[in-house]
């Protein structure tokens, strides 16, 4: 409808606040009266408490309070629990332990909070935070996956017996095995998918009051929707949810990260509870680094077998996931509940054996980042199909091509019972190669060979699966002044909600652009049916919600309209925001004001044309792409160099293009920083090495190439709107395309397999090491 | 023991009293409620933080308050005319999508307006070396880069005009 409806490019409504400092985050919110409260944190990454001492630090001056895990416990502090129910083969129970906000006998990683300290200024609040004693005896610490695995390492949870939290299985072994033994070509990886820190540029920040007179509590801090965080943490503080409010203005970046219930959360409001007064915490970078959860750090060992015309026939794939020290909401479950809702992607696997042991180490947990799940999974699979593309001789286009999942094989049950309902993988992946002139690339190869560089090109096709959850409440409301606010449990950190949720109710109401305004970020005022904001599924279930309301809107306000017009329903036409019988019309904003006055309305129509409702969907969607990449390798150096990069993408219906490239954008950087760049790293007694930008690599703007983004629009079946979630797919083509490119790039050499992070020295030593392989 | 600090700020005169200690940054946000000017990391490394000071961008984290007395500083506030119209490099971030989240934007935005002044036609490749101190985890640069040339061809176009009439 016009420039500002379904499909178009329109600019950003939240651009010029945001442009002109008048954004609104956490930090830059000062509560009248408000202490600011600093963390005691481990130094160790295993320990026993032997004591925690805070009586010097409560003598310092402008010390108002300290709390440790002894207070918590004896105020009944609950314990921040999983409700995750997997199973050993055998039919016995997950291992679950509960986390207690603050520790009262051991502490499992480096960053643990052990004790909150509140004090009249920050500075305060920190100097005592340093004077807290506490005794530590050092335990044995394990920080890598599959060394915890390992017989006789030391255990995180003593008690259990294992570092094990689950070993979970799926498929027939023995058949994928008899398969794969008798298959005409059999190929296996293993992959490291390293560890990341999300990072959102806006480091952690809590503020918290407390009103006595009606027991309300206010909680301030950057989240991806409230509700949850609401929920959770009245249960742990023992109110009632409706006297937990959570507040986020502006949210400097999310990626998953941001949806987490954090135990700096619950100890600052605890704080500000107790007190009577409003508490602040404002973490550092580093802060962020050590408690913030961390994303991937997975472990695989994956095999193929392939008959004779490059068919795959079974697969079998054993994951280990580093889920830290504790079980946090969802680390344990993504490559369960995140990869598999895919694996193995976009290939017809007839058979495939699947077994993931999430692992228990001394870090931080881990949890949903930016694709959580999914980029593991999609780069296990394309690797595969590079190694067999070499054991057959093959192209990677063509091996691929012959085990797409087909379109006509949609809806299509994936192994872990999802169903992808549409996608046109060969197609998609065909206007990528077209794109960035795959046949060509030998010739740009040469011309770099002259300059002394290695040229690669790569290719990945993946599919996403988005929109998990599809249950969202959405409430549409007519203002005096003629405008219409829509009233949002998810949450827009970034993702533009306000600009397309304008789009949608410009689209179906024909009310302006510009008088529709976005109310979210507030459990104060969100639907109670809502979720908020994670795994792209805000333009489905939130496009939905608000298309539901619209609808509802609609049907109320043809009665009304007829009714004015004195006509019947029936005979009412309504585009462009006016509804109209013959020769009278009536405008949306007009019926909206006659709704409110009960002698204007027909009969059994009551007052008011505000709706609320709950979009409920039967299943989600899957996003798939095809990603080509060209790179230089300097064999001298290792450094690689991005030069073009082809992101085609099919998220069914763009609703606007213009922000569904920022999110590939977004999303290929990250992928790109796991790819080249970013790594956290713990030595092997656990402590964090990487807690700081100038020892963790966030990829900068020379790291990335300029992406030509393109649609392959296959609307999907799950919704009307015919929408598929943008958000996280750059991050799951980025790594396999450019691992794939790098490979290709050092075939020469026989170097077939660099493991992420592919830093220059990862790099450099790789040539070395096969071009002293070939000379030896 | 606090120190008077007076300097201009977005063209007001401004004075405060601050410790040794205190940064520009903080005596920005903090004592002059400034809000737009973010900081981001520890170690000067994200650039969510930079202001101009005598017209030049400066990490305002790394840089203490007392060492601006007598300078003249502009934070992304003061960037837009009056009136509010947006200045040019803000117009070309909005046009282009140079923004998601909006954290790192103003510092972004403020080492743009320097990369303008210092490299006028500057290349893709120069613009993106240029921002090697400013981090994003949100546009992947993309929509950044695209509105760093677009704004100062704007900007650079406009002084040449200035000069010749």
């Amino acid at each position: 409808m016009g420039q500002f409806g379904i499909g178009q490019p329109v600019r950003r409504k939240e651009d010029t606040r945001l442009l002109t400092g008048a954004g609104q985050f956490t930090d830059d919110i000062e509560l009248d009266g408000q202490a600011w409260a600093a963390f005691v944190r481990s130094p160790h990454a295993h320990a026993r408490l032997l004591s925690v001492d805070p009586s010097v630090a409560k003598a310092m001056p402008g010390v108002i309070a300290i709390y440790t895990g002894a207070d918590f416990a004896a105020a009944g502090v609950g314990r921040l629990v999983n409700d995750a129910d997997y199973k050993n083969r055998d039919g016995s129970p997950m291992r679950k332990p509960t986390r207690e906000v603050l520790p009262t006998t051991h502490t499992r990683f480096v960053g643990e909070c052990l004790a909150i300290v509140v004090a009249e200024t920050q500075a305060r609040a920190r100097d005592a935070a340093e004077a807290v004693e506490i005794e530590f005896e050092p335990l044995p610490a394990v920080a890598g996956g599959m060394r915890a695995l390992a017989e006789g390492a030391p255990l995180v949870w003593p008690g259990l017996g294992t570092n094990e939290v689950v070993h979970w299985e799926y498929g027939d072994a023995g058949k994928v095995e008899a398969l794969l033994a008798g298959a005409r070509k059999r190929v296996s990886v293993d992959l490291v998918n390293n560890r990341l820190a999300p990072s959102p540029m806006e480091p952690r920040v809590v503020a918290a009051r407390f009103d006595a007179a009606d027991g309300q509590l206010t909680v301030w801090s950057p989240t991806q929707g409230g509700r949850r965080i609401q929920q959770m943490l009245a249960k742990l503080l023992g109110i009632p949810a409706a006297k937990s409010r959570i507040i986020s203005i502006d949210t400097g970046g999310g990626f998953g990260v941001r949806s987490k219930m954090y135990p700096e959360t619950v100890c600052v409001a605890f704080a500000a509870k107790t007190l009577g007064r409003p508490v602040k915490w404002r973490g550092d970078r580093a802060e962020t680094f050590v408690s913030d959860y961390h994303g991937r750090d997975q472990v695989n060992h994956a095999e193929m077998g392939f008959d004779a015309e490059g068919r795959v026939v079974a697969m079998k794939l054993a994951t280990m996931v580093n889920v830290g020290a504790y079980l946090s909401e969802n680390g344990l479950r993504l490559p369960m509940d995140g990869g598999g809702r895919i694996i193995p992607c976009v290939y017809h696997v007839p058979e495939f054996y699947f077994s993931v042991r999430p692992t228990f180490t001394n870090t931080v947990c881990t949890d949903t980042y930016r694709g959580a799940g999914r980029p593991e999974a999609n780069y296990i699979t394309e690797r595969l199909m590079d190694k067999a593309a070499d054991a057959f001789e093959m192209s990677r286009e063509e091996i691929r091509r012959r085990n797409f999942i087909r379109p006509e094989q949609m809806p299509y049950k994936t192994h872990l019972g999802f169903e992808i309902d549409s996608g046109d993988f060969d197609g998609t992946m065909n206007m990528a190669l077209e794109a960035a002139d795959w046949k060509g690339f030998e010739a740009r190869r040469a011309v770099s060979e002259k300059r002394g560089k290695k040229r690669g090109i790569g290719l990945a096709v993946f599919i996403e699966g988005a929109g998990s959850r599809p249950l969202e409440g959405m409430r549409v409301r007519f203002e005096d002044d003629g405008g219409v606010t829509v009233i949002a449990g998810t949450y827009s950190h970034g993702q533009g909600h306000a600009t397309v949720y304008s789009q949608l109710v410009h689209e179906f109401l024909g009310v302006d652009y510009d008088r529709v305004a976005l109310v979210n970020g507030d459990t104060a005022n969100s639907p109670e049916t809502s979720i908020g904001t994670f795994g792209s599924r805000s333009s489905m279930v939130g496009g939905m919600g608000v298309k539901q309301a619209c609808d509802a809107i609609l049907v109320k306000a043809r009665k009304i309209a007829a009714h004015l017009l004195q006509t019947e329903a029936e005979r009412v036409v309504f585009e462009a925001g006016v509804f109209s019988a013959g020769a009278g019309g009536v405008t949306i904003d007009e019926v909206a004001r006659a709704s409110r006055d009960p002698a204007r309305l027909p009969e059994g129509v009551t007052p008011g044309l505000d709706e609320e409702t709950t979009y409920k969907g039967d299943s989600e969607n899957f996003p798939n792409g095809a990603h080509v990449v060209e790179l230089e390798v300097d064999p001298e150096t290792g450094v690689i160099e991005l030069l073009n990069y082809v992101a085609v993408d099919d998220c069914g219906v763009v609703l606007n293009p213009f922000i569904v490239h920022g999110q590939v954008y977004g999303g290929v950087a990250q992928g790109v920083g796991q790819v080249l760049t970013e790594d956290v790293v713990y030595d092997e007694a656990g402590q964090l090495l990487t807690a700081s930008y100038m020892d963790y690599g966030m990829p900068r703007a020379a790291h990335m190439a300029h992406i030509d983004a393109r649609f392959n629009v296959v609307p999907s079946k799950s919704s009307w709107l015919g929408v598929k979630g943008a958000g996280e797919a750059g991050s799951c083509g980025a790594p396999p395309a450019i691992v794939s490119a790098v490979a290709d790039a050092l075939r020469g050499y026989g170097v077939r397999h660099i493991d992420m992070p592919l830093t220059a020295e990862r790099v450099w030593r790789a040539i070395e090491a096969a071009k002293s392989n070939k000379a030896a | 023991m606090l120190y008077d600090v007076k300097m201009t700020v977005n063209g007001a005169a401004v004075a405060g009293q601050v410790e040794a200690r205190t940064l520009l940054a903080q005596f920005i946000r903090e004592h002059l409620r400034l809000t737009g000017t973010h900081v981001g990391c520890d170690t000067t490394q994200c650039g969510c933080c930079v202001v101009h000071v005598d017209g030049v961008a400066v990490k305002s984290c790394t840089m203490l308050a007392v060492q601006a007395v007598g300078r003249s500083i502009t934070t992304i506030e003061g960037l837009a005319a009056a009136d509010g119209t947006l200045h040019p490099m803000q117009e070309a971030f909005r046009e282009h999508h140079g923004l998601q989240c909006g954290f790192c934007t103003p510092g972004m935005v403020m080492m743009a307006v320097d990369i303008a002044r210092r490299k006028p036609g500057a290349d893709e490749k120069t613009v993106r070396h240029e921002l090697e101190g400013n981090i994003c985890r949100c546009t992947g640069y993309q929509g950044i880069v695209e509105a760093i040339l677009d704004g100062s061809a704007k900007i650079n176009a406009a002084r040449i005009n200035s000069a010749e009439a």
